[in-house]
């Protein structure tokens, strides 16, 4: 058996695991580039150091260098995100369930074997991201975690389709939607459970993904072990973790993580005047379209009159990137850049661009574009949520 | 401080390959930080916040929101959260946390 003080002894110790009373002792702290910005680096098991949001219940994001690591994030480096503190701590992956019922014809409960072998296992490579992601940087300011860029990873996902599953157990005549509910729970019984829902076509769309592994190997714990939902090209609050229930519904769920959480204004930016409420909301469903510089990050030195190697990062809800500029005259002229390997319409798309830049003060703005034409607003747009956050983003570099 | 001793991911592997029915069990490297800001009403702030969540989701809200924006989040506690408050006590920590945070 693997001995986890000697795992602690490499990592933990340098990575300012030893706490007391909360505050970290040795640790090293990153600064996400706002107010009130700075983080503590923690290591938990099965992670290596990470940003520190919140210690219960653990939010951890994700330090951005990791995203010029490489075009799949990897799985000790993938974010954390938990609403509620009671959260699983041991379980039996032999004797593991997943309920199916609700209006089917026939209820089941699977096993993880039972998932393996009685259905056809698929892979899918697909973003992962918060809808609160880089909320730290919404102006004016709005409460909830505050993230820096780093909520947001892309991993080889394998499982089994939702729609095999729910085929198998037979979505009966009334059905309109699925519920999910997970091993996590809240630690006052008052408190709502954290539940979802998909609409029966989402969810009988093929895509829809019941997942236990992740980059080729089990589901980190923190990242839903042994069996997470995964919902392609939509917000993480859909990708229940520790899945244990789908319940198939002929009413509409009525959860608050549906109907008060994780609502956007109902229009077309997901936004309002900042520090306006929306008058009507709709739940948050698929990811806009952001691109990111990776390897050289904002307050860099670079070399002035050079061709300077510029490498990213572009994704969107699925309809596939089509096109990453980058402009260093604020937006009048773009350069496009290179769009490398297509590892499918969920996944990052890596970029490339050798781009000359000037002496003194630069800033580089990516932007990228999709399938469906749609692209990223220069002024950043804000609702109350702190959601959705896609604005053209701007490296500050200095270049001498 | 808790101890660690049982090896999470490596632990999966190892339990996976060799079959073994035992539970895997995660230990949390700890629960959480707990140290408030001082101030009047810190000691009603750590008899009920501390009950679902840690410190730093406080710690790391943007500063100077103000009494309005912190009422609103001591009030969902209670509202929807169903965190047992008194009305009276919330009023007290959310002065507390808009005077401190």
């Amino acid at each position: 058996m693997f001995n986890r003080r000697q795992m602690i002894a490499s990592t933990g110790a340098a990575a300012g695991f030893v706490m007391a009373g909360g505050t970290p002792l040795l640790a090293e702290t990153v600064s996400l580039g706002f107010e009130n910005g700075d983080r503590s680096l923690v290591a938990y098991p099965g992670k290596r150091p990470l940003l520190q949001l919140s210690s219960r219940p653990p939010q951890l994001e994700t330090p951005f260098s990791v995203f010029n690591e490489g075009m799949l994030t990897p799985n000790d480096a993938f974010f954390v995100r938990y609403h509620l503190a009671d959260i699983p701590t041991e379980i039996d992956p032999d004797t593991f369930t997943l309920e199916i019922a609700g209006t089917v014809a026939t209820p089941m409960s699977l096993s993880l074997a039972d998932l393996k072998s009685q259905f056809d296992t698929i892979d899918l490579v697909a973003v992962h991201q918060c809808s609160g992601n880089s909320r730290g940087f919404v102006t004016p300011r709005v409460g909830g975690g505050q993230a820096g860029n780093g909520l947001m990873g892309n991993a080889r996902w394998t499982g089994v389709s939702l729609k095999s599953v729910l085929e198998k157990a037979g979505v009966q005549d009334g059905a309109i939607q699925v519920a999910f509910e997970g091993l996590d729970g809240p630690v006052l019984p008052d408190t709502p459970d954290f539940t979802k829902s998909l609409e029966l076509a989402h969810a009988m769309d093929g895509e829809v993904m019941l997942a236990w592994a992740m980059n080729g190997e089990d589901l980190p714990w923190l990242n839903g072990y042994p069996l997470r939902l995964v919902v392609p090209g939509h917000y993480g609050t859909y990708w229940v973790k520790h899945l244990n229930q789908i319940i198939v519904r002929d009413t509409p769920l009525d959860s608050f993580w549906m109907t008060t959480a994780y609502r956007i204004p109902d229009n077309s930016c997901a936004c309002v005047e900042p520090g306006t409420k929306p008058e009507t909301t709709v739940p948050i469903a698929r990811f806009n379209v952001r691109s990111f510089i990776t390897n050289v990050l904002d307050g860099a030195a670079v070399a002035a009159n050079a061709p300077l190697a510029l490498r990213g990062i572009a994704f969107d809800g699925g309809s596939g990137i089509t096109e990453v500029s980058v402009s260093a005259d604020d937006g009048k002229t773009w350069q496009k850049a290179s769009l490398g390997e297509d590892m499918g319409k969920y996944a990052f798309r890596e970029w490339t661009l050798s781009m000359p830049v000037a002496s003194g003060e630069v800033s580089l703005l990516v932007r990228a574009t999709n399938a469906n034409g749609q692209t990223q607003p220069m002024q950043a747009q804000w609702n109350p949520s702190g959601y959705m956050r896609n604005v053209v983003e701007t490296t500050r570099l200095t270049a001498a | 401080m808790k101890t660690f001793h049982i090896a999470a991911l490596a632990g999966l592997t190892f339990l996976a390959q060799a079959a073994i029915a035992d539970s895997v069990i995660y230990d949390m490297p700890y629960d959480g930080s707990v140290v408030f800001r001082a101030g009047d009403g810190s000691d009603v702030a750590e008899a009920n916040c501390i009950t679902c969540h840690s410190t730093d989701y406080i710690e790391y809200q943007p500063p100077g929101k103000g009494p309005d924006f912190w009422k609103a989040e001591v009030h969902k506690m209670i509202a929807i959260y169903g965190a047992p408050i008194t009305e009276e006590d919330g009023d007290i920590i959310a002065a507390y946390l808009a005077a401190q945070y």
